[in-house]
């Protein structure tokens, strides 16, 4: 882990359009290694490209991007790809789960391209089942299971490996507010017990409430308030 | 908050001491924000000289609580009216939050740095009712997701008044 107060992950002066189109103009941010951070802002401000160039999906046109003082934006493609399946776990709005596939072989993937033999993997993969209220459910497919158990199961996945972080994009999004808040008390819980950092996308203030901290991203910049308590 | 018709409604459960009736009231109703007793008292006054209770004989012992309260038909009347009536929407509901943003605005002030300053304190209150739904009781969850709602209901707002601060400035620099 980083060494310090250098943070875990780093953006500086982060620039990227699609085509014609802005989605980050300099945007700054610093992720200390532990800590669970809220994105949110407008729809169409940023919030997802950050996140992609922060975790080496996206290569900002200009800037910088670090993690564990590694400029990631400098890397090629293949480093890029080893460093997502190695220390990054994701979760998207919609789990993105492998159909074909049974919810177990689903967890189990991210350790089986990391190498981990399958008997192992699926054991591994087994485990995660009871603790997220998913006892039973690992036989099926992702046809066969509900928003919010799809989700867990995506958050399982993203977790299975032990990721240095976690990255979220609007992982509620897509769920009742009941659910949703299940579903963010148990990554929260996850992430906490493996010391994982996490950067979640969201536009729900109650999402952001589970952080320990928030920024906003507006017009492809990011801002960071801190409250000064003045007075009772 | 409604006292009179809350403690009514307390005393329909059944008869008590002024003293029990503060308690289940902080426990249920009021958590963190006790009532005074002398309040209790008081309103259980009113609510005598108005037919709504009646109160027991002093019963034996020390210390000042040794009269129940009971509760009569018009009080139970009273009670079962008040529950099935919908709250007062709040039609003419003008924030603080409103008033400073448009004063902002009138002045030439940060309108915007307010609202992120909002914001900001409204998420961070959210995150303390997380913290209180995490490890409370099911009744401490309800109240703190009623606060919950309410705060999203304002960050919305705070929301899209940032998104519209500059035609709103506009019309009330007029
Ligand atoms: N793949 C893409 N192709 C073209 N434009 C895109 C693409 N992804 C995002 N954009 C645009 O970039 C801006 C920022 O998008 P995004 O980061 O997705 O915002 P957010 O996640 O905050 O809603 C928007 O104007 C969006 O339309
Ligand atoms: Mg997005």
């Amino acid at each position: 882990m980083t060494a310090g107060q250098a943070p875990l992950l780093e953006v500086r002066d982060a620039v990227l359009s699609f085509g014609q189109t802005p989605a980050l103009r300099g945007a700054d941010l610093s992720v200390a290694a532990g800590e669970i951070l809220a994105v949110m802002g407008p729809s169409g401000s940023g919030k997802s490209t950050l996140l992609h160039c922060m975790a080496g999906i996206l290569v900002p046109d200009s800037g910088e991007v670090r993690f564990d003082g590694r400029r990631v934006d400098r890397m090629r493609e293949p480093e890029r790809s080893e460093l997502r399946r190695d220390r990054f776990g994701f979760v998207f709005q919609f789990g993105q789960l492998v159909p074909e596939l049974t919810a177990e072989e689903n967890v189990a993937m991210p350790l089986l391209l990391g190498g981990t033999r399958r008997g192992p993997a699926l054991a591994e993969a087994r485990g995660w089942f009871p603790r997220l209220g998913l006892d039973g459910l690992g036989g099926r497919r992702s046809g066969e299971l509900s928003g919010g158990q799809a989700q867990r199961v995506a958050l399982a996945r993203a977790m299975v490996a032990r990721p240095d972080v976690l990255f979220a994009d609007e992982p509620t999004g897509s769920l009742d507010s009941l659910t949703g808040e299940q579903v963010m008390e148990q990554l929260v819980d996850a992430v906490r017990e493996n010391g994982t950092t996490a950067v979640i996308v969201t536009h729900e203030a109650r999402v952001a409430a589970c952080a320990d901290r928030e920024v906003m991203v507006r017009d492809g910049k990011v801002t960071s308030l801190r409250l000064e308590r003045t007075g009772p | 908050m409604n006292v009179p018709l809350t403690l009514l409604g307390l005393l329909e459960r059944q008869s008590s001491h002024g003293y029990d009736l503060k308690r289940d009231y902080d426990t249920y109703f009021s958590p963190g924000k006790p009532l005074l007793l002398g309040q209790v008292y008081s309103t259980l006054g009113r609510l005598a000289r108005d037919g709504k209770v009646v109160v027991g004989p002093t019963e034996p012992g020390a210390g000042p609580d040794r009269k129940r309260y009971v509760i009569t038909d018009r009080g139970a009347t009273e009670v079962e009216e008040w529950l099935t009536e919908p709250v007062e929407t709040e039609q003419h509901l003008q924030t603080e939050l409103f008033t400073k943003v448009v004063l902002a605005l009138m002045l030439g002030r940060d309108a915007s740095a307010y609202l992120d300053l909002q914001r900001t304190a409204h998420v961070a209150r959210m995150r303390e009712l997380t913290e209180v739904k995490r490890t409370g009781m099911l009744i401490d969850k309800l109240l703190a997701d009623h606060s919950m709602f309410r705060l999203e209901a304002d960050l919305r707002w705070i929301d899209v008044t940032q998104a519209r601060l500059g035609a709103l400035a506009e019309e009330v620099r007029k």
